[in-house]
């Protein structure tokens, strides 16, 4: 029996893959359905001479991990809605001071208190939008076990090449199923080192002053460059300042430097794309659900095809409107009122026929809620 | 090193009033680290929003300005990461018991080592002279235009209470003692809480005709006194100076590594 294969929560495969990743400092506060992820790493993190720190609030919890990381530690928080938007102000700290970490939002209903021990994919917008103020962000997603340990691996290192906050935006359902995890080897999978500037001490460093190829080596708080970090417009030292040519040029820097690179960080998996005729587009726990009525409609013939969506954010337009050009429809399949059908109908020529099979009861969309759908689109009755 | 060594002098001028206490919290500060003879590299100053938090942009540390409120949550996350930095986080009265007051009192209650030096000057001064929780009953802002009604509290009973193990007082005009303060207070294994009774005069002292900064000043002379001092069992309306509060207990961080030891043990 191979030691390397488990049988896990979705939230379990988040912590073995922020492990495999390097995670060594953690911040959380208890809140349902993510809550076994901080209890793992509760038990986790100090037996590898790791940190975990219970805070006492979610908002000290994002503040905690921007701290830890400037001391060169590879940090994560995880919550759910109420959490998620308790955080927006430090995470939009995190995206101004250009602080790596990782947030995991295991969405449950809402809006408020909602519905907490039930699945939902309402966070969508709020992962991209929810910070005030112009941005760009990197939001990624799964379905089953062996990709939640995936995209978080991914995401710490989109984290630590762009120098930004990452989402991971799983949902109830993906977080408490429980199936097989097979942990890669070392090496397996290849991780994202920080990036530390090779400037000597005594030499002048500029934190905020990007290579050529964009990114920033950082300095490790202790180390031998003191330089400034703050939420404010900043100048290429990291001290404030309102000159309106700076400012523009940080605000464009903050979001190219994402939107720029979306190719490199847009994940995405297709299913029997080549000849569909209908495309469905779905993502997380919904996606399985798409998945199964795609495969059964194969075998009676029918050609369905799947795009599973892994990146969110930056949105990834352009794939969807060059795989969906020959499709005759094209169905998205999300647990929310519409908010990845929105990006679809922008994002191809033809948005009348985008339609939307969706659930937003709190239960787990099934292959009949699709159905039902399909039916009607191919005028089949209700 | 000197004083001057400490400073970014390229942001000077400051961009504190004329009369203001924060230059003379700057200046104990500076003192107290000097004397202590520490490396600016193990220093990092954690500050967050308002007139008291614009002083880690001067200090050639390590240096973060955060969020309103946020600094101590910030600085945690720090301090937990590389327990052997010295993290000093400055603080205004609103910024510290206001917006941030949970996460002051939790702060206090694991005894993380951090220095909290709260410039008190009763009122919100970057954003223009409203009442903070420190303002005190009765007294003028710009949203108490008849008069405050919201009570204040007392920073030092609040920190004790918290469970800070150094929790000590003093004044603007009391810079030799201040500077002795903060030094204690860094010394200390713990969360430390030095409050400073600093003068706005341009906000609090106009509204509350107070007079200018010297006055203000002088007034902090005569309304306080040392600790245990004669003067106060004569006069209980006298407010204490000095060391407070100052007892061992483990400190946060030790006791993770004391955690952690215990769970490789268990291994």
């Amino acid at each position: 029996m191979n030691a390397n294969i488990k049988f896990v929560q979705g939230n379990e495969a988040c912590v073995e893959g922020a492990l495999y990743a390097g995670l060594d400092f953690f911040a959380g506060y208890p809140i349902t359905p993510s809550t076994e992820i901080m209890e793992h790493l509760a038990a986790r993190l100090p037996r590898q001479g790791g940190k975990f720190i219970q805070m006492e609030d979610e908002i000290a919890s994002m503040c905690a991990i921007i701290g830890a990381s400037l001391t060169g530690r590879k940090v994560m928080t995880a919550t759910s809605g109420p959490g998620f938007s308790l955080k927006q102000e430090a995470l939009g700290f995190a995206i101004m001071a250009e602080i790596p970490c990782v947030v995991v939002n295991v969405q449950r209903g809402g809006p408020s208190t909602g519905n907490p021990t039930h699945v939902s994919q309402g966070d969508v917008n709020q992962s991209r939008w929810g910070v005030h103020g112009d941005h760009a962000i990197v939001t990624l997603t799964a379905s089953n076990h062996q990709d939640v340990f995936k995209m978080t691996v991914e995401a710490f290192n989109i984290a630590e090449t762009y120098r930004t906050p990452v989402i991971l935006l799983f949902d109830e359902v993906v977080g408490h199923l429980r199936e097989k995890l097979v942990i890669p080897d070392e090496g397996e999978i290849p991780l994202v080192k920080r990036l530390r500037t090779a400037v000597k001490e005594g030499t002048d460093y500029h934190p905020y002053l990007p290579r050529e190829d964009g990114r920033l080596p950082m300095s490790d708080f202790g180390s031998v460059h003191r330089y400034n970090v703050t939420g404010l417009y900043h100048d290429m030292w990291g001290f404030p300042t309102d000159d309106p040519k700076i400012v523009k040029g940080l605000q464009r820097h903050l979001v190219d430097k994402i939107e720029s690179n979306a190719h490199q960080v847009q994940k995405y998996k297709e299913f029997y794309l080549d000849d569909a005729e209908c495309i469905l587009i779905s993502y997380g726990s919904s996606a399985r659900s798409a998945l199964h009525v795609v495969k059964n409609r194969r075998l009676r013939g029918e050609k369905l095809g799947l795009i599973e969506l892994q990146t969110l954010w930056p949105f990834p337009s352009q794939l969807i409107r060059e795989r969906c050009e020959q499709a005759h429809y094209v169905l998205v399949v999300e647990m929310n009122m519409g908010q990845i059908l929105r990006e679809v109908k922008n994002a191809v020529n033809f948005p009348e026929k985008v339609f939307l099979a969706n659930r937003i009861d709190g239960s787990l969309i099934s292959d009949a809620d699709i159905r039902n759908i399909l039916r009607i689109i191919q005028g089949k009755g209700v | 090193m000197a004083v001057k060594d400490y400073i970014r002098e390229r942001f000077f001028p400051h961009i504190w009033c004329q009369g203001c206490g924060h230059g003379m919290v700057l200046n104990g500060l500076l003192r107290a680290v000097e004397a202590l003879g520490m490396s600016k590299n193990e220093i990092v100053m954690v500050s967050g929003i308002g007139c008291s938090s614009r002083i880690s942009g001067y200090l050639d540390f390590h240096t973060l300005h955060t969020l309103h409120g946020r600094a101590l949550a910030f600085a945690t996350g720090v301090k937990m990461s590389l327990p052997a930095l010295n993290i000093i986080v400055p603080m205004g009265d609103g910024d510290a018991l206001a917006i941030g007051g949970n996460h002051f009192i939790h702060a206090a209650r694991r005894n993380i080592d951090l220095t909290a030096i709260v410039m008190n000057n009763r009122i919100y001064g970057m954003t223009g002279g409203q009442f903070s929780p420190l303002s005190g009953y009765g007294t003028k802002e710009t949203t108490a235009p008849y008069g405050n009604i919201d009570h204040t509290f007392d920073i030092s009973a609040l920190s004790i209470a918290a469970g800070a193990t150094f929790v000590a007082r003093t004044t603007a005009f009391h810079v030799q003692q201040l500077s002795q303060l903060i030094k204690a207070g860094i010394l200390h294994e713990g969360f430390s809480v030095i409050e400073v009774m600093s003068q706005c005069p341009t906000y609090f002292g106009r509204k509350n005709k107070l007079g200018g900064a010297v006055e203000m000043l002088r007034n902090f002379k005569e309304i306080t006194t040392p600790k245990g001092s004669k003067a106060k069992q004569a006069n209980p309306e006298l407010i204490e100076r000095g060391i407070l509060h100052q007892i061992e207990q483990p400190e946060y961080c030790n006791a993770y590594e004391q955690m952690t030891a215990l769970a490789q043990k268990g291994k």
